[in-house]
């Protein structure tokens, strides 16, 4: 398994650290576009943490009580009220899309066309089902629980403005990214990536496991705390 | 480029991440369906949270398997949240502690549930 990044003959670890910084070339032995996604999930990073520090802090700062999230997000199914149980869906569904992403990059490597190209379109419809469901989620909480950006009848007004925005911020990022997979899933079908390589498929992986790992936050500050 | 061996893994070690992934997410949810709470609830569920972005980040995204230049360069900015979030916690607490303080602002108010609105339970949401 260590094999993988290391070109023959450079030392691992931290002597490989400074190696690959003082020597006089590139410093990130991956291919240039895996390196931009990487510091563009870094900067991405920066982003979701500034809206739920904001989260933290307006939830910290007001005296108003803050809606019980639980109880607002409880779907009732079969006549029984089931707490969280779309959320518990919308999880397992990003879940299973990583998943299959995962198996798209390993099967990319492999140069095996069709499996990489099935495995992304499922991936790309898992994450369409997500903003389904997010879809689905906000018209309940806009029309049925008349919770708006400046208001909302169980609590805190802040609730509202903070949960519209982020889990609206993280649907943008799944509609986005599922979009940039069926652009490379198509590329991969045609062929594309025959003599180029497949890492383009890994760079497409790692931006989706990053809105996979926003939701991991999102489902535990939002939902669940 | 093709000359690079790109990050090549046995399926094995996804499949068992994908599972272990699973396991974890129910475990969160079983924190809230025992409705566990108080101190507990949060260490639990921010252990789980962490163990799952962990495991995302280290295996589905190859970090484990990166070279430590990227690794550092992925890991050590996002430190400084660390300190935002310390930070804003402190502030906040102290904003609260002044609003009670100055403002005489109700500590005691409860949040209204949704089954306080629309009248006893959620049966009405059986239409969708």
């Amino acid at each position: 398994m260590s094999e993988t990044a290391a070109i023959q003959g450079t030392p691992e670890g931290v002597e490989g650290l400074v190696e690959d910084w003082a020597s006089d070339k590139q410093t990130y032995n991956v291919p240039w576009g895996k390196a931009m996604m990487w510091i563009f999930l870094v900067s991405d990073t920066f982003i979701f943490t500034c809206f739920l520090t904001g989260y933290l802090n307006v939830r910290l700062t007001t005296t108003e009580p803050w809606p019980l999230q639980t109880e607002i997000f409880a779907l009732t199914l079969f006549g029984q009220s089931i707490p969280l149980v779309l959320i518990a869906i919308m999880t397992f569904i990003l879940i299973t899309s990583s998943g299959s992403m995962a198996l798209a990059v390993n099967f990319g490597y492999r140069r095996d066309k069709q499996k990489t190209f099935w495995l992304m379109v499922i991936t790309a419809v898992l994450g369409a089902s997500f903003v389904g469901m997010q879809a689905f989620e906000w018209t309940k909480l806009i029309v049925d629980e008349g919770i708006r950006p400046w208001g909302n009848p169980y609590g805190a007004a802040q609730f509202g403005s903070v949960f519209f925005m982020v889990t609206g911020f993280h649907g943008l990022h799944v509609t986005g990214g599922v979009i940039y997979l069926l652009i490379v899933a198509n590329k991969v079908r045609k062929g594309h990536y025959e003599k180029k390589g497949y890492e383009i498929v890994e760079i497409a992986g790692l931006y989706w496991h990053f809105v996979d790992l926003v939701w991991v936050f999102i489902f535990a500050f939002f939902y669940l705390l | 480029m093709s000359s690079e061996a790109g990050q090549q893994h046995p399926l094995g070690i996804y499949y068992k991440i994908w599972i272990l992934l699973f396991v974890l997410s129910g475990f969160s949810y079983a924190v809230d369906y025992y409705h566990v709470e108080g101190g507990l609830r949060w260490f639990l569920v921010i252990t789980f949270m962490f163990l799952k972005a962990g495991f995302i980040t280290a295996i589905f995204m190859h970090v484990v398997w990166e070279r430590l230049a990227l690794v550092l360069t992925i890991l050590v900015p996002p430190v400084a949240l660390l300190f935002l979030i310390g930070f804003m916690t402190v502030e906040g607490n102290y904003t609260e502690g002044t609003r009670y303080q100055y403002r005489g602002d109700d500590p005691t108010l409860m949040p209204l549930s949704p089954s306080d609105i629309h009248g006893g339970g959620h049966s009405d949401e059986a239409a969708h």
